[in-house]
C-alpha cells in the first residue's frame, strides 16, 4: 500500500507538471484527488490495515494528498498567469496610430491677448467697463476737451451717423461714462471696438480694438502712471521689459506721453523689428486733463488721475509676428488654428 | 517741419552730433521722425578742374578730358558733355562712389569707354539731388559747371554748400510755435541747457510814408485782430543768394525768386505766414479785411475760380477780393516778372474761421495750417521788419520807412499759479523749485509773484497741469520715478462679463473657433440672407461717410457677417469650419438717439456636423450656463426672428427657455447657401445673450445622491412620421409622474419592417422612488399609464 501511494504520487506529480492547460489540469485533479479518484480508492482500503499500520499509513496518505493539492494549485496559478500573459501579448496595439481627438476650438488671437490683459489688470485691482460703440459726439470728443472745430479732430477720420452721433474713434469715450456714473476712487479698463475711416491695408483697418485705462483718486501721480504701465509691460513681455515715455499731445491728458516699450525681439539692443531704435511705440497715456475731470463733475483740485489707451492689434501682431492686419479679420481656419 | 541745422545755429550753439540732437529733442517733446545729412548723398564726389578737352579717337560724341582732382597727377575722364570746356570746375564722381539718379543706383568704376580709360564721371545737378532752383545758372540737362568759389579736390558738399543736416519733426497741433526755426531753437536751448539768442531785426527804409499810398481797414475785427502792411518799391527780382536757397532747400521749400523766398524764409524762421501783393493790383490803394459778399468769387493763385460765402474772411481792395484771408492769394496778387512795388502783409486771423474756410474751399495750405492752430498775435511788426531787413540785405528793393499797423489785438497771456509743491505732488517727483523756474524761463515762461506767465506764442498754456507738463518734459519724463498705486479696489468681472467668458470657454471647448468680423455690413447682405422686404432689420444705423457700400450700415443682425466667414473658408477649401463670435447688433431707436447694442452669440459651421450636432452643442451650452426648461420649435409663421428666411424651413428651430425665445438655429436655406457659394450643408445659430443671461440661474444647491435603486424599462413604439418626438416624450413624462428620473430616446428606425410613413421610436425610461426601492408592480403601473397616454397620441407598442 505504501508502494501504491508512492506510485500514485510519482505518477500524479509527473502528470501535473507536464500539464499545459487548465482543463487538462482539472481532469488530472479529478483523476487523482476526486471522490472517485485514485487516491480516494486507495484510502478506502485503509480499513484492511492493522491498527498498528493504520496511523502511519494515514499520515502518509495525507502527505501525498497535500502534496498533490499543492502541485495542482501551483500549476493552476502558473497556467493562469501564462494565459493572462498570452492574452496581454495578443492585445498589443500600435500606439503610434493616430488618437481619436475631440474637436478643440480656439479663441481668436485678439481675444486671447485681450483676456490676458484683462487678467493682468484684474490682478491690479481694475474693473472692466463697457460703453456704446455708436456714440454721441459729446462723449467721443467734446467731453474729452476736443470742442467742435478743434484741429485734432481732423487727425481722427471719423465715421458719422448724424451730425451729432458717430462711431467712436477711441475707447476714451468710456472714460467719460465711467466718471459720470462712478465717484472716485476709479480704476477701470475698457476694451472695445473703435472705428476710423482708414482704408483697409496691411496695417490699417476701419475697425480695430483699443484698451482704455483710467485711474482717478486722491494723490494719483504721473509716477503712478509710469509704474502701472511698467508692470503691464513686464507681465506681457517679461520682467526685463522697460518702457520709455516721450512728451506728446492729447487734448484729454496733460501732461501727455507716448509710451515706447523695449523691443521684445532685441531687448533694447536695436534690430530690424524696431528699426534700430531698441524701442517700439505702443501706446498713448497721460494725466487726465483737469477740464475732463471737471466736465464729469470731479473736483480737479481734490482728485487727479491718469489714463492710457493701447491698440490691441498692434500688440497681437507683434506678439505673433503677423505682418498683415487683414488676416485678423479674414478668419481663415488655417490662421485661427495656429493660436491657443 | 523740416529744420536746417545750419539755420538753427544762428540761434543756438550746440556741440553735439545730429543723432544726439534728435534723441534729445524727441525726449523733450519735439519728436524727430528722421534726419538727413545732405553730404552723405554726395560722398565721393569732388571738385575737378578741366585742364584739357580733346575729341575721343573712336567716338564723335565723346570727349577725353584731363582733370585736376587736387592730386599730384591729373586724371583722364571720358565725357559726352558738350557744355564743359578747359578751365571749368565740375563735380566728379570718383571710383567707388555710388551715385543715385531717381530710383537707380550705380557704382562708379575705373573703366574703358570705347577703348579709352576713364577715371570717374562728371555729374549734373540731378545726380547731386539738386534742380535749377538751387543753382539757377546751371544747365539742368548737362554737367554742372560750378561757379562757386572752390578748389580742385575739395569735396562737393562743402564746395557748393550741400553740407547741411535736415531734421524732420512731427509737431503736435498744440505747438504751432514749433513750426519755426526760432521755436525749435527755443526748445533746443531748453533741452540742452544753452542760451537762445534772438535779435530784434532792423532795417533802414526810405523817407516815404506808406499812408500816402496805401490804406488798410479791418472791418471784421473779431476774425482779424491785427493787420500790418509794409511797402517795397522798385523791386529787383532775381534769384536769392546761395545761403538762403540752401536753407530753404533743407527746409523742404523750393527756392523761387528773392521776394517770394523772403516771405517763405520769414515764415519758416518765425512761423508767421506772410503774403505779398503787387501794388498795381490793389485797386484804389486800399486793403480791406472783411467778410465776402454773397456772390463774390475769386480766382486763386492756383488758377481756380472759387465761390466765396459770406462767413468767409477775405482781403479785398477797393473793388474785389484779392485774397482769402490766411488761406491763399488771388491770381494777380502774387509777384510777377514785371512787378515794381510790393505790399507785404503780416496779420493775425482767427484760427477756427481759417480752418473752416480752408476746409470749405478744399485748399489746406501751408499758411492756413499755421493760422488754424493759433499764432502769436504780437509777431506782426517783428516779422515785417525781418522781411525788410532781408530785402535790404539782398538788395531786392527800396523799403518804405513806415509800416501800417491796424491793431485791435488783446494777446492772451495767462497768469497761472506756480506751485512747485503741487507740481511735485502731481508728478511724483522732488524737483527743486529753482530748477523748475529755470526750465520755465528757458521756454520763455516767466515766473512772477508765484505765477507763471504764458508767452504770447504759447496759447496752449492755461492751467497748472500745463505748467507741470513743461517742467516734466524738460526735467525728463524718464527721470520721473515709477511707483505702484496703492489701496484696495474691488475688482472682479461683472456677472455679465463672467457669463460671456463662460460662453467663450464652452464654445471653444466644444470645438468652435473664435472669430472677429466687422460691425458694419453692406445693405445687400439683407438680400443675401433673403430677409423679407418689410423686415424691421432693414432699417439700420447708417454711416454718412462710409468707405464703401460694403461697410456702410451697422449690422442689425449678426448672421450675414458670420456666413461671409463660412463662405471665405469654403472658398479657401478648408474641409470644415466651426466658428463662433460674440458681437453686437445695432438697432436704431429714434433718429437723435443712440441705437441699442445688444450682444449676440453667432455660430456658423460646416463639415463633419449636422443639425443635431449644432442642437446638441446649444443644449450643452445652455446646461453649462444654467439655462433650463428648454423648448425647441420648428420655425413657423409666428417665428420671432426675421432671420428665419435664412434657414431651411424644415430644418431650423427656435430655442426657448420657458416662454422666452433665446435664439434661432438650423441648416441654411438652400438659396442662402447658393447666395454665399457654400457647396456643402452649412449650419448657423444666432442667440440673444441678454435673454440668455436673464434666463440663467447661477445658483447651485447640492441634491443628495439617491439611496434606492432605479428601475429601468425599455419601450419601442410605432407612430406616424409626423408626430414630433418631443410630444411623445412629454406624454411619457406626464404619465410616469413623480417617479420619473430620465427619459432617453435611444433609437429611431424607419424601413422595411415598418409601414410607410411610420417610424419606430425607442425609449429607455428610468424610474426611481425617493422613499424606497420601487417594486415591479409600481413600475408596471407606470408603464401602463404611459402606454395609455401614447395610444391617445397615436403611438402603439411595437410588437
Amino acid at each position: 500500500m505504501k508502494e501504491q501511494l508512492r506510485q500514485i504520487e510519482e505518477t500524479a506529480v509527473a502528470a501535473i507538471s507536464s500539464c499545459t492547460d487548465l482543463r487538462a489540469l482539472d481532469e488530472l485533479r479529478v483523476k487523482f484527488l476526486g471522490k472517485k479518484g485514485e487516491l480516494t480508492a486507495i484510502l478506502k482500503q485503509m480499513g484492511k490495515l492493522s491498527a498498528e499500520e493504520r496511523p502511519a499509513m494515514g499520515q502518509l496518505a495525507n502527505q501525498v494528498r497535500a502534496a498533490l493539492e499543492t502541485a495542482v494549485s501551483e500549476k493552476s496559478a502558473a497556467l493562469q498567469e501564462a494565459a493572462k500573459a498570452a492574452k496581454i501579448a495578443a492585445e498589443s496595439i500600435d500606439v503610434t496610430m493616430p488618437g481619436k481627438r475631440p474637436a478643440v476650438g480656439r479663441l481668436h488671437p485678439l481675444q486671447i491677448v485681450e483676456n490676458e490683459i484683462k487678467e493682468i489688470f484684474l490682478g491690479m485691482g481694475f474693473s472692466v467697463a463697457d460703453g456704446p460703440e455708436v456714440e454721441y459726439d459729446y462723449y467721443n470728443f467734446e467731453a474729452l476737451n476736443l470742442p467742435p472745430n478743434h484741429p485734432a479732430r481732423d487727425t481722427q477720420d471719423t465715421f458719422y451717423i448724424t451730425e451729432n452721433i458717430l462711431l467712436r474713434t477711441q475707447t476714451s469715450s468710456v472714460q467719460v461714462h465711467v466718471m459720470e456714473n462712478q465717484k472716485p476712487p476709479i480704476r477701470v479698463i475698457a476694451p472695445g471696438r473703435v472705428y476710423r475711416s482708414d482704408a483697409v491695408d496691411a496695417t490699417h483697418s476701419p475697425l480695430f480694438h483699443q484698451i482704455e485705462g483710467l485711474v482717478v483718486d486722491k494723490g494719483i501721480t504721473m509716477a503712478d502712471l509710469k509704474g502701472t504701465l511698467e508692470l503691464l509691460m513686464q507681465r506681457l513681455y517679461g520682467d526685463d521689459c522697460k518702457i520709455r515715455l516721450r512728451p506728446h499731445h492729447f487734448p484729454f491728458t496733460e501732461p501727455s506721453a507716448e509710451v515706447d516699450v523695449m523691443c521684445f525681439n532685441c531687448h533694447g539692443e536695436g534690430c530690424r523689428v524696431c528699426k534700430g531704435e531698441g524701442y517700439i511705440e505702443l501706446l498713448g497715456a497721460g494725466m487726465v486733463h483737469p477740464k475732463v475731470l471737471e466736465g464729469c463733475g470731479i473736483d480737479s483740485e481734490v482728485y487727479s488721475g491718469f489714463a492710457f489707451g493701447l491698440g490691441l492689434e498692434r500688440i497681437v501682431m507683434r506678439r505673433y509676428n503677423i505682418s498683415d492686419m487683414r488676416l485678423l479679420f479674414e478668419n481663415d481656419m488655417r490662421f485661427l488654428e495656429q493660436f491657443r | 517741419m523740416n529744420l536746417s541745422m545750419k539755420w538753427l545755429a544762428d540761434y543756438v550753439k550746440l556741440d553735439i552730433t545730429p543723432k544726439e540732437f534728435c534723441a534729445g529733442m524727441t525726449m523733450s517733446g519735439s519728436k524727430v521722425e528722421a534726419f538727413e545729412e545732405e553730404a552723405e548723398k554726395v560722398q565721393g564726389i569732388v571738385v575737378g578742374r578741366i585742364l584739357s578737352k580733346a575729341q575721343h579717337k573712336n567716338a564723335d560724341a565723346l570727349f577725353v578730358c584731363s582733370v585736376d582732382l587736387g592730386g599730384e597727377e591729373p586724371v583722364q575722364i571720358v565725357t559726352n558733355a558738350k557744355n564743359v570746356k578747359e578751365g571749368d570746375l565740375v563735380p566728379v564722381a570718383t571710383p567707388g562712389t555710388v551715385v543715385t539718379e531717381g530710383s537707380e543706383s550705380m557704382k562708379i568704376k575705373v573703366s574703358k569707354v570705347r577703348g579709352v580709360e576713364s577715371y570717374g564721371m562728371f555729374c549734373g545737378l540731378s545726380t547731386l539731388g539738386l534742380t535749377q532752383h538751387d543753382f539757377p545758372y546751371a544747365d539742368a540737362e548737362s554737367v554742372f559747371v560750378i561757379e562757386e568759389e572752390c578748389t580742385p579736390g575739395q569735396d562737393i558738399a562743402s564746395a557748393i554748400g550741400l553740407n547741411d543736416v535736415s531734421v524732420e519733426f512731427e509737431i503736435t497741433s498744440n505747438r504751432p510755435d514749433c513750426l519755426s526755426v526760432i521755436g525749435l531753437a527755443r526748445e533746443a536751448a531748453a533741452t540742452f541747457d544753452v542760451p537762445l539768442v534772438v535779435k530784434e531785426p532792423e532795417y533802414h527804409g526810405t523817407d516815404e510814408n506808406i499812408e500816402d499810398t496805401l490804406d488798410v481797414e479791418i472791418q471784421n475785427r473779431t476774425l482779424c485782430t491785427r493787420y500790418a502792411a509794409g511797402l517795397v518799391r522798385n523791386v529787383k527780382i532775381g534769384p536769392s543768394p546761395r545761403w538762403m536757397r540752401e536753407r530753404l532747400r533743407a527746409s523742404g521749400v523750393r527756392p523761387i525768386n528773392n521776394l517770394v523766398d523772403i516771405t517763405n524764409y520769414v515764415m519758416l524762421e518765425y512761423g508767421q505766414p506772410m503774403h505779398a501783393f503787387d501794388l498795381r493790383y490793389v485797386a484804389g490803394g486800399k486793403i480791406c479785411v472783411r467778410n465776402a459778399k454773397a456772390g463774390e468769387t475769386i480766382t486763386t493763385l492756383d488758377g481756380v475760380e472759387r465761390a466765396l460765402s459770406e462767413e468767409m474772411l477775405i482781403i479785398a481792395d477797393a473793388e474785389k477780393p484779392i485774397a482769402v484771408a490766411g488761406v491763399m492769394g488771388g491770381e494777380y496778387s502774387g509777384i510777377m516778372e514785371d512787378t515794381v512795388d510790393v505790399v507785404f502783409e503780416s496779420a493775425y486771423f482767427e484760427p477756427t474761421q481759417v480752418r473752416l474756410t480752408a476746409k470749405k474751399l478744399g485748399m489746406r495750405t501751408d499758411a492756413s495750417a499755421r493760422y488754424e492752430k493759433g499764432l502769436d498775435e504780437t509777431s506782426m511788426l517783428t516779422t515785417l521788419k525781418r522781411a525788410f531787413s532781408l530785402v535790404e540785405e539782398l538788395g531786392a528793393g527800396e523799403v518804405v520807412g513806415t509800416i501800417i499797423d491796424r491793431n485791435y489785438a488783446n494777446p492772451v497771456q495767462n497768469r497761472i499759479p506756480f506751485d512747485p509743491e503741487w507740481i511735485n505732488r502731481f508728478l511724483g517727483t522732488e524737483i527743486p523749485a529753482a530748477d523748475m523756474e529755470k526750465y520755465l524761463g528757458s521756454l520763455g515762461i516767466a515766473v512772477e509773484n508765484g505765477e507763471a506767465v504764458s508767452p504770447t506764442f504759447r496759447i496752449d498754456l492755461e492751467r497748472k497741469a500745463d505748467i507741470a507738463e513743461e517742467v516734466a518734459r524738460i526735467y525728463g519724463y524718464n527721470n520721473i520715478p515709477s511707483t505702484v498705486i496703492t489701496g484696495v479696489a474691488k475688482a472682479q468681472l461683472t456677472p455679465e462679463q463672467k457669463f460671456n467668458r463662460t460662453i467663450e470657454q464652452t464654445m471653444a471647448g466644444m470645438g468652435c473657433n473664435g472669430i472677429l468680423t466687422y460691425s458694419f455690413i453692406s445693405p445687400k447682405f439683407f438680400d443675401k440672407i433673403c430677409l423679407p422686404a418689410d423686415s424691421e432689420l432693414r432699417s439700420t444705423t447708417t454711416i454718412m461717410n462710409p468707405l464703401g457700400e460694403d461697410t456702410s450700415v451697422m449690422q442689425t443682425t449678426t448672421l450675414p457677417s458670420v456666413l461671409e466667414v463660412l463662405a471665405t473658408n469654403y472658398n479657401k477649401r478648408n474641409a470644415s469650419a466651426w466658428l463662433f463670435e460674440i458681437s453686437k447688433e445695432y438697432h436704431p431707436t429714434t433718429p437723435d438717439k443712440l441705437p441699442e447694442e445688444p450682444q449676440r452669440l453667432t455660430i456658423g459651421m460646416y463639415g463633419g456636423c449636422d443639425f443635431f450636432d449644432l442642437k446638441g452643442m446649444l443644449e450643452a451650452l445652455m446646461e453649462k450656463l444654467g439655462i433650463s426648461d428648454l423648448r425647441f420649435t420648428r420655425c413657423g409663421e409666428d417665428c420671432p426672428y426675421d432671420e428665419a428666411s435664412a434657414f431651411h424651413p424644415g430644418r431650423s428651430a427656435v430655442v426657448y427657455s420657458g416662454s422666452t425665445s433665446l435664439g434661432i438655429f438650423g441648416e441654411l436655406h438652400p438659396t442662402v447657401q447658393e447666395n454665399y457659394g457654400i457647396g456643402v450643408k452649412a449650419y448657423a445659430a444666432k442667440l440673444d445673450i441678454p435673454e440668455m443671461f436673464a434666463a440663467a440661474n447661477d445658483e447651485i444647491t447640492y441634491r443628495p445622491l439617491p439611496k434606492f435603486p432605479a428601475m429601468t424599462r425599455d419601450l419601442s413604439l410605432v407612430c406616424d412620421e409626423s408626430i414630433p418626438v418631443a410630444d411623445l416624450e412629454s406624454a411619457i413624462r406626464e404619465a410616469v409622474g413623480k417617479f420619473l428620473e430620465k427619459v432617453e430616446l435611444f433609437d429611431v428606425y424607419r424601413g422595411e419592417q415598418i409601414a410607410k410613413d411610420k417610424k419606430s421610436v425607442s425609449y429607455k425610461i428610468v424610474m426611481r422612488s425617493a422613499d424606497g426601492t420601487m417594486t415591479d408592480e409600481q413600475a408596471d403601473a407606470a408603464m401602463k399609464r404611459v402606454l395609455k397616454a401614447l395610444t391617445k397620441l397615436g403611438a402603439d407598442l411595437r410588437m
